[in-house]
């Protein structure tokens, strides 16, 4: 049975921005269903009075003081930029992009 | 001097600490090996030549004026390409980081260039450290030394083959699922996954955070040990790093008899599906143990059948949220949509299409689709339990026993392409070794011999978190029995590789 359809592909595509192709798409969609399809074992042992642990160790904030460290060269940071200007990333447009 | 690139790290640490031969020297050999046998295994993606010599010269210079050094100071090593170097070019191996040169150093780079330890390059993975084979690095496959028609494992591929080729005596892996420890298995060298949070995750390129862990690469247990010791410990910069001190490996890797040592067999870990010559391997090396003194148990843990479907929603999930971060904006590549408006969303989907291998889509995708609305209940909070099931299977297994042991990988290395066209196929090579990341819990393979096609085969040995020093104790007693009886290291068996003309 089929679980991921190339419109899902698509779908989750638009919402991972990543342009695929149709033929990507056609792809993608049977290889993930044979994943899913295994995945789907999970749920055979994952009851309800099983908690979920996310992490193998037991996670608590961490704090420390507040210093002033030393902070990346500003430079070597914008020499690795795809674009950038007086110190600054330069990006496309972000707003008013339906004007 | 005899061939210094055949050495083991801890004999190259003597050598250089008794002044008979300098760094320089041993930098150079390695240099000079890799420029004869880079063309037929291609375990790097870049060489750092005249910054390795520099390093060498600077740990010289320290040496003849006296200092007290570290122990490994002055043995290169190989790091693999999803660790970021400062001022290195850094791509962990996909299109999208293509020439990137990193600002700052991994707090493990840090720490190795601290102990003295020359950076020979950056080696060759699968992009993004997402495989089983290294053939999904966008600029190429690593082949094995063993076979060069065959697999050198992923996706710590160029880290292993760097070893086994005797390219680098010492290599830095990192390990979501099998990246260290299965590679080095079909390589016929040893690797280690330390406890996770035993070594600082700061400067790694992240695939899945709650999975992942960098760890040594080397081919025997106590130059692991000794590599362990330089690149562990706590780091205030990785919020998930384990405050309890690193020590006592290299001793417990020298150690000579494994009296009361409980040492158990998952018979989950061993039964369908493992090449015949690896179950025998397997039980030989079960046997040497016993013969040294281990007490040998069976031990269950039942929910490691579902370690893999776990994984194979974990991972993606916290991959596709990892690797958000490449969006064509502050580093890496950017390209323009060839059609339509020209905006932060087109210019971010165009680059991540064009920038991203098939491997690292189809992750991306599952992610993606695993985590979005009405599917993360199912999907990723079932797999959470499933993960809890596995920690409780390893607390009793651990109840009985000290150690528990398996293959590392149920078959030897397979041919290139043999299993590209199935996902699935390809996952199940690291069936052994996921559990251990999905439970945090540190795992060691060391060699156990060659199967019946004459293919090295992984031993692996785990122990339960923190404990780090059992697994290399364990793995140095039995690596000692079976190089008595091979007369020598496993690598001394492999085909010569054709040296080319420099």
């Amino acid at each position: 049975m089929s679980t991921i359809s190339s419109d899902e592909v698509a779908r989750v595509a638009a919402l991972a921005r990543i342009a695929l192709t149709d033929e990507e798409i056609d792809r993608l969609a049977g290889e993930l269903d044979v994943i899913a399809g295994a995945v789907a074992r999970v749920n055979e042992v994952a009851t309800p009075d099983v908690p979920a642990t996310s992490h193998p160790i037991p996670l608590t904030n961490v704090w420390r003081e507040d210093e002033v460290v030393e902070t990346l060269d500003v430079d070597a940071v914008m020499a690795a930029a795809p674009e950038a200007s007086d110190g600054m990333f330069a990006v496309p447009q972000i707003l008013g992009e339906d004007a | 001097m005899s061939d210094l690139t055949r050495r083991t790290a801890a004999e190259l640490a003597e050598l250089l600490r008794s002044r008979e031969v300098s760094s320089v020297e041993v930098t150079q050999a390695h240099l000079d090996r890799m420029a004869a046998v880079e063309g037929a295994v291609g375990a790097f993606l870049h060489t750092n030549t005249e910054e390795a010599l520099a390093a060498a010269a600077e740990v010289d210079a320290r040496r003849s004026a006296g200092e007290d050094l570290p122990e490994l100071a002055g043995v290169p090593i190989a790091v693999k390409d999803v660790v970021v170097t400062k001022g290195q070019v850094t791509t962990a191996a996909s299109k999208i980081l293509e020439g990137w040169v990193p600002p700052y150093d991994a707090t493990l780079v840090r720490k190795l260039r601290e102990a003295g330890l020359p950076i020979l390059g950056k080696t060759n993975m699968d992009e993004f450290a997402m495989g089983s084979s290294t053939e999904h690095s966008a600029f190429g496959p690593t082949r094995n030394p063993w076979d060069l028609e065959r697999i050198p494992g992923g996706s710590g591929g160029g880290s292993a083959a760097a070893v086994a080729a005797f390219e680098a005596p010492l290599a830095i892996g990192t390990d979501t699922g099998g990246s260290i420890r299965q590679p080095a298995a079909v390589t016929g060298t040893v690797g280690a996954k330390p406890t996770y949070g035993g070594v600082s995750r700061y400067g790694l390129i992240a695939m899945a955070s709650s999975l992942d862990q960098a760890g040594p690469v080397s081919r025997t247990v106590l130059d692991s040990a000794l590599l362990h010791e330089v690149i562990g410990g706590h780091d205030p910069l990785d919020s998930t790093s384990l405050t309890d001190p690193v020590g006592g490996l290299a001793e417990a890797a020298r150690s000579r008899d494994l009296a009361g040592v409980r040492v158990g067999i998952v018979s989950e870990l061993g039964g369908e599906g493992y090449q015949p010559g690896v179950r025998a391997s397997f039980e030989h090396a079960v046997e040497l143990l016993r013969s040294a003194g281990a007490e040998i148990v069976e031990v269950s843990c039942p929910s490691f059948d579902y370690a893999l479907a776990a994984y194979y929603l974990i991972m993606p999930a916290e991959a596709s949220s990892n690797l958000a971060k490449f969006d064509g904006m502050r580093f890496g590549l950017r390209v323009e949509p060839e059609s339509g408006p020209v905006t932060a969303e087109t210019v971010m989907a165009a680059t991540r299409g064009a920038g991203f291998g098939d491997e690292v889509k189809r992750r991306i995708i599952l992610g993606t689709h695993a985590l979005s609305a009405g599917y993360y209940d199912a999907y990723y909070g079932s797999a959470q339990k499933v993960r809890t099931l596995i920690q409780r299977d390893f607390a009793a297994a651990f109840a009985d026993a000290d150690v528990l042991v398996s293959p590392t990988s149920p078959t030897t290395a397979f041919r290139f392409g043999e299993k590209l066209d199935d996902p699935l196929a390809m996952y199940l090579n690291d069936i052994a070794t996921i559990p251990a990341n999905l439970a945090g819990v540190p795992g060691l393979s060391l060699p156990s011999g060659l199967s019946d096609d004459g293919l090295p085969v992984g031993f692996q040995i785990l122990a339960p978190a923190r404990e780090d020093a059992r697994m290399y104790r364990v793995g140095g007693v039995l690596e000692r029995l079976l190089t008595a009886e091979w007369g020598g290291p496993l690598l001394d068996r492999a085909p010569e590789l054709e040296v080319s003309s420099r």
